[in-house]
């Protein structure tokens, strides 16, 4: 394997009394589209502006390239950035703000002019190069700002939520422009979101980060489907989180009981005893819904309960029902064919989900997923 | 009906202090005494502007220096624009301000009795000076041009430092770091963005400091003394010394006109346009 293109070791960074990067260690392939994703405050916005060169780290290295930044001021270093509400330089032309780093190198004007103009194309801005940035749309200042890093070549682009401004339309559509962006330019994207959808669908790799550390860093599929921790579990897509007590073991099954006693089983993820409080994740995908309990699966858990509302967006449309005994409210996905659309606030149905595919983790793990879910 | 009362002080005061006073003396700049109580139309008010290389002058002098001090205030104010703007937080931002503004408490006379405190030969510093063992004998620091221009810049300093900082507040702090993160360094950054976002600020105080030094006539009087050669002396000897209205008048108009050309002048070098400019003053 080549040398990553970032890689830092050890990371440090405190403010006052608060930690920002709590020892962070890990490495970014090249060519790839590495996100952090995080509720704010959970240090992902001091760790681009330490990698960018903005702020001075306590202890640790980061190497970019294989060479180590320490004492490089960040106008030396060859990572650009895409600042969160862009910062391209309203006293400019695009063309000008395209070239803005080409002449800080020294590029003469007609090169530079000629160069501002390809990269322009490149990112489809054709002809826009004389225009002044208020007359563009935000996807096109988007793409300027992109253009005005990725001219220069540098190693490493670094992300800071530029989608964030965009409304949501745009956002879509930028989301797979900016995909489509990378794959043709080949250049190391690191993105820092706490949008967790933006993260998915943008990236090779995902490090999710919560007080300063990284609480699982894997592939969209892997957080998504194989949470290592209780906070990726409640912060990466949508979770219905049954907190209890686990009243029984069953080699990788684990027996919850709320506090209302409801009783529901689930895959224990790390040791779990008997006794110890837990917390069980079910997505509202894996559970199933139907008019009659037989319907259900065999091998799932069935369980009674009322229509209390219905959450209609499309494909992502869900249910919210309450369980008949407990009153508990569990979120249910409604089928893709547009089975049961017709469902009213009140309507008697069962539901109910495969343990196996139910995850359960201690309550130490659980209670910081509630603390980091209040932030979202 | 409301607007119309609304406004009514405000045109008042135009047409009474401003337009009235002004026709008054265009009208006196026109003529001349012929004999007692006789005047006619004449252009030999400024004719003698002319023809008088003391009145030209001191008129020059008064243009250069003012334009001078304007330069030097805009030096010294920008740098604490800056700290106060983008460097010092909250509280210490607020303390820097108030500093600059502690000198206006008390009134200009004041203010220039205290550095003729300081810079009389037998003052602080010239003392000072001997002791150290700099000069042999107390030297005189009053009445030399830099004197009058250190009063000048002091006086002045507030009326740049207001709309800098206000311009430099403005300036998002994310584009200095965008322009570093380009590979852009200090004085490039100083040339290509924050000069550029500021000029509305920096001409608002250029043309504000510029029109207060030219028509002061307090500092250069008692810093520059009878070598001063400050045009609005000239125009004060007209009117209550000589009793020569006419004259005055004319010197009064040439001033004026003075003013509106530098900074007519000042705009059109600059690429500002004064409306924008003033909306930032």
């Amino acid at each position: 394997m080549s040398t990553p293109d970032l890689s830092v070791e050890q990371l440090d960074k405190r403010f006052a009394d608060h930690v920002a990067v709590d020892r962070l260690s890990f490495a970014v392939e090249r060519g790839s589209f590495f996100s952090i994703l995080g509720p704010s405050g959970c240090g992902k916005t001091t760790l681009l502006r330490m990698i960018a060169g903005f702020t001075v780290p306590d202890r640790g290295d980061i190497r970019i390239g294989g060479h180590s930044m320490r004492d490089v001021a960040p106008n030396r270093r060859p990572v650009n950035m895409v600042f969160q509400h862009l910062a391209l330089f309203p006293m400019m032309s695009v063309g000008e703000n395209v070239g803005f780093g080409l002449a800080r190198r020294g590029v003469n004007k007609a090169e530079r002019v000629r160069r501002a103009a390809a990269m322009l194309e490149r990112v489809g801005l054709a002809g826009a190069a004389g225009k002044r940035v208020e007359e563009l749309s935000g996807g096109q200042r988007q793409r300027v700002a992109i253009a005005r890093s990725l001219v220069l070549e540098p190693t490493l682009l670094l992300l800071d939520e530029p989608l964030g401004a965009l409304d949501l339309k745009l956002r879509e559509h930028m989301k797979i422009e900016l995909k489509q962006l990378q794959a043709a330019f080949g250049t190391t994207f690191v993105y820092i979101t706490h949008d967790q959808s933006e993260a998915l669908v943008l990236s090779d790799h995902v490090a999710v980060m919560n007080r300063g550390r990284f609480e699982q860093l894997g592939t969209p599929q892997q957080l998504y489907y194989e949470p290592a921790t209780a906070f990726v579990a409640g912060f990466v897509g949508a979770n219905n989180r049954i907190p209890g007590r686990a009243v029984g073991v069953d080699g990788e099954l684990v027996e919850l009981l709320t506090p209302q006693g409801w009783s529901v089983r689930a895959r224990r993820s790390g040791p779990v005893s008997p006794g110890d409080a837990v917390a069980a994740f079910v997505r509202p995908e894996v559970a199933s819904i139907e008019l009659e309990a037989a319907q259900l699966p065999p091998q799932m858990a069935r369980y009674a309960g009322e229509v209390q509302s219905l959450l209609f967006d499309g494909a992502n449309s869900a249910v919210l029902i309450v369980e008949q005994q407990t009153r508990f409210e569990f979120r249910v996905a409604l089928p893709q064919t547009g089975r049961l659309a017709d469902l009213k606030p009140g309507a008697q149905v069962f539901f109910g989900f495969d343990p196996q595919r139910a995850i359960c983790f201690t309550a130490a793990a659980a209670a910081a997923a509630a603390a980091g879910s209040a932030h979202v | 009906m409301m607007l119309a009362v609304l406004l009514t002080p405000a045109l008042l005061w135009l047409f009474a202090l401003i337009i009235l006073p002004h026709v008054q003396l265009a009208l006196l700049s026109f003529r001349e005494r012929t004999a007692p109580r006789t005047y006619a139309a004449s252009l030999m008010q400024y004719r003698t502007f002319f023809s008088e290389p003391l009145y030209w002058g001191v008129f020059v002098r008064t243009a250069i220096m003012s334009a001078l001090a304007t330069v030097l205030t805009l030096l010294v104010a920008f740098p604490v624009a800056w700290i106060i703007a983008k460097v010092a937080r909250g509280r210490a931002s607020s303390l820097l301000f108030v500093l600059c503004l502690i000198p206006f408490w008390v009134s200009e006379t004041v203010r220039a009795l205290g550095w003729l405190i300081l810079l009389r030969e037998s003052g602080v510093l010239p003392t000072l000076l001997v002791r150290l063992g700099i000069t042999a004998v107390p030297v005189e620091l009053l009445y030399h041009n830099a004197t009058i221009l250190v009063g000048l810049v002091y006086t002045s300093l507030l009326f740049m430092v207001v709309p800098l900082v206000s311009s430099l507040e403005s300036l998002d702090n994310s584009l200095i770091e965008a322009a570093y993160n380009l590979g852009a360094k200090g004085p490039a950054i100083l040339r290509q963005i924050v000069i550029p976002h500021a000029a509305p600020g920096i001409t608002s105080g250029c043309i504000v400091v510029f029109m207060l030094t030219l028509g002061n006539y307090l500092t250069p009087n008692l810093l520059g003394g009878k070598n001063s050669q400050w045009f609005t002396e000239l125009i004060y000897t007209q009117f209550i010394v000589r009793f020569n209205w006419e004259q005055g008048a004319a010197f009064g108009f040439l001033l004026l006109a003075l003013s509106t050309g530098m900074v007519a002048l000042g705009l059109r070098v600059s690429g500002q346009r004064f409306v924008d400019v003033m909306r930032r003053a």
